[in-house]
């Protein structure tokens, strides 16, 4: 394989390893160390908010299976994924200034501590630290090989080799710089995805002559790659717009991205990341799926979805400028599992250790813990990763519509919803993650639409029946 | 710690925000859904093209996005108020 393509891989990780080091020095200095390698100490500003939320958000599926579903499908895959430029602004808007605020009169470090602090009930911190830790593991598990399949075909490299390359730069930064780093790392990393998005954009606009010439090229193939109904029209609009559900406004459930909107400084933060936030998820989602299409009318017969993007990059470009933009969909991955694994560490420290086995431990001692536990998760993460048992990669399905079942209702109804209780908390939460599993496993797209919808709807239904019938409590607004 | 009778202030603003968030979510999926579907449904032959794109496509997805970041810039600007988020005393 060709050096050049992977010099510029090489200057990203040197780069990230040193906001690590960086990051490092506030984690030593801090007053309160679980505040600030759990969260920053609350101190992101606008910016880095925005980029580090998108770039969570944005994992493998923005930049690789993504393009490469719409390389397959045509246009209406791209107008799938726009449903998710909501991403950018409706989770901010809708924790918003009341969770923020909440969570510091809480002194909230977890989500799963926001849920305690609400609820008082410690089937909810079970519940909730439980799907944390097992279908964020999972999801890591993929994403890790993701990433390591990724670099195995840059550099011609072997997997295990390149899964110790991969895994090793991600633990590294996170374990020593904690939350901090892991934001500084997305922000970097999402300047990186958006640069390479508008890169390979513009190349592959010029490789196909023209977007009209592509247009044009693919309506002859296929008139329907132009049609918002797919290749073989059997994407219905009930189907498609189901999407809205799963990508759009159901992330505001998905703990990793729940987290960050504690995390900021002040209201003026917020701002700043909502209009950045929209602009830079739209920006990759319309460019990395439109790019997708166009591959079609520039490198026909690629099979394999994944490799529609790389194989894009290293077609059209000189392999200096295919290696930039390649680093895109390594950050986005790497963006997304730094989160993951510092969200796995913490729901196991934070949520379990100090909740339930010693609440009173001291700040060395949890200091030593956090950075054995990350180490540990980060370890096992690649062990599985290594040799990948069926139990995993069948969690992982589960792992992001089902995570949304779990959390969106008691976070959402937890900030607006007095009669919100624990027993509705917990009983929707069983509801949504196992008619997620049932509905996915014997009846998936139930009514046409994604599987991710009834659940949803059903877990709402039985959080407020149970919580209005299991009695008024007498919760009055903190 | 006091139980404030009255609803703290800041949560009503919260709430609004909210609010104004479904809002724009709602708006986002009309357009996003009218222009795709009200233009795109008929059969491919007879699509007009827009800088080279279905006019279907350019006007959901292009326009659209060019569209929400315009209302998140005005609505952020024009509605949202800051707020202090921390209590008098109180330790980050």
């Amino acid at each position: 394989m060709n050096m050049s393509v992977i010099w510029p891989l090489i200057v990203f990780l040197v780069l990230i390893f040193f906001v690590g080091i960086y990051a490092s020095k506030h984690v030593q200095s801090s007053s309160s160390f679980i505040q600030e390698y759990f969260l920053g100490s609350r101190e992101l500003g606008g910016f880095i908010l925005a980029m580090t939320m998108a770039a969570t958000y944005g994992s493998a599926s923005s930049f690789l299976s993504g393009p490469g579903a719409a390389y397959h499908y045509g246009l209406a895959w791209v107008l799938l994924a726009m449903s998710q430029v909501a991403t950018g602004y409706f989770v901010l808007m809708i924790l918003g200034k009341k969770f923020a605020i909440m969570a510091r009169q809480y002194k909230a470090v977890t989500l799963v501590d926001f849920l305690f602090a609400r609820y008082k009930n410690q089937l909810v911190v079970i519940l909730a630290a439980l799907s944390i830790i097992i279908f964020l593991f999972s999801a890591m598990v993929a994403q890790w090989i993701g990433g390591a399949r990724l670099v195995e075909s840059l550099t011609g490299l072997s997997y295990t080799t390149a899964l110790i390359i991969f895994a090793s730069s991600v633990l590294i930064y996170v374990v020593i710089g904690g939350f901090r780093a892991v934001a500084i790392t997305d922000m970097v990393q999402g300047l990186i995805m958006v640069a390479g998005t508008v890169i390979l954009f513009v190349a592959a606009l010029k490789a196909g002559g023209g977007m009209e010439n592509i247009m044009m090229k693919l309506g002859e193939e296929n008139p329907n790659l132009l049609s918002p109904y797919g290749n073989d029209r059997s994407l219905t609009s009930l189907y498609v717009s189901s999407f809205w559900i799963l990508v759009g406004v159901g992330v505001v459930g998905l703990p990793q991205v729940a987290v960050r909107a504690m995390s900021y400084k002040n209201a003026k933060a917020m701002h700043r990341a909502l209009v950045i936030g929209t602009i830079v998820v739209g920006v990759i989602m319309l460019g990395m799926h439109l790019i997708g299409v166009m591959a079609r009318a520039i490198i026909p017969g690629i099979t394999i979805g994944d490799k529609v993007m790389p194989e894009l990059a290293m077609t059209i470009m000189p392999d200096w400028l295919a290696g930039i933009v390649l680093a895109a969909p390594m950050a986005a991955i790497m963006s997304t599992v730094d989160s993951l694994l510092l969200l796995v560490s913490s729901a196991v420290v934070k949520d379990l250790y100090l909740h339930f086995i010693n609440k009173k431990a001291e700040e060395q001692k949890v200091k030593k813990l956090s950075f054995i536990v990350t180490t540990i998760v980060g370890i096992v993460v690649f062990i599985v990763a290594l040799q990948p048992p069926d139990l995993i990669i069948w969690l992982n399905l589960f792992s992001f519509g089902g995570l949304e079942a779990v959390f969106i209702w008691p976070v959402v109804l937890g900030l607006y919803w007095q009669q919100a209780n624990g027993p509705g908390a917990a009983s929707s939460m069983v509801i949504g993650m196992v008619s997620y599993i049932l509905l996915n496993t014997f009846y998936p797209n139930a009514f046409g639409m994604h599987t991710v919808v009834l659940p949803i709807l059903l877990s709402l239904i039985t959080f407020v029946a149970v919580s209005l019938l299991s009695g008024r409590q007498n919760w009055k607004q903190a | 710690m006091n139980k404030k009778v009255q609803e703290d202030p800041r949560f009503k603003i919260a709430k609004k925000e909210a609010w104004i968030g479904i809002l724009l979510v709602v708006f986002n999926f009309i357009w996003w859904y009218g222009f795709a579907y009200g233009l795109g449904s008929g059969p491919p032959e007879n699509y007009t093209f827009i800088f080279g794109l279905p006019a279907w496509f350019f006007y959901s997805c292009v326009v659209g996005l060019i569209v929400m970041i315009l209302l998140v810039f005005l609505t952020v600007k024009f509605f949202f108020k800051e707020v202090p988020f921390d209590e008098e005393g109180e330790e980050r």
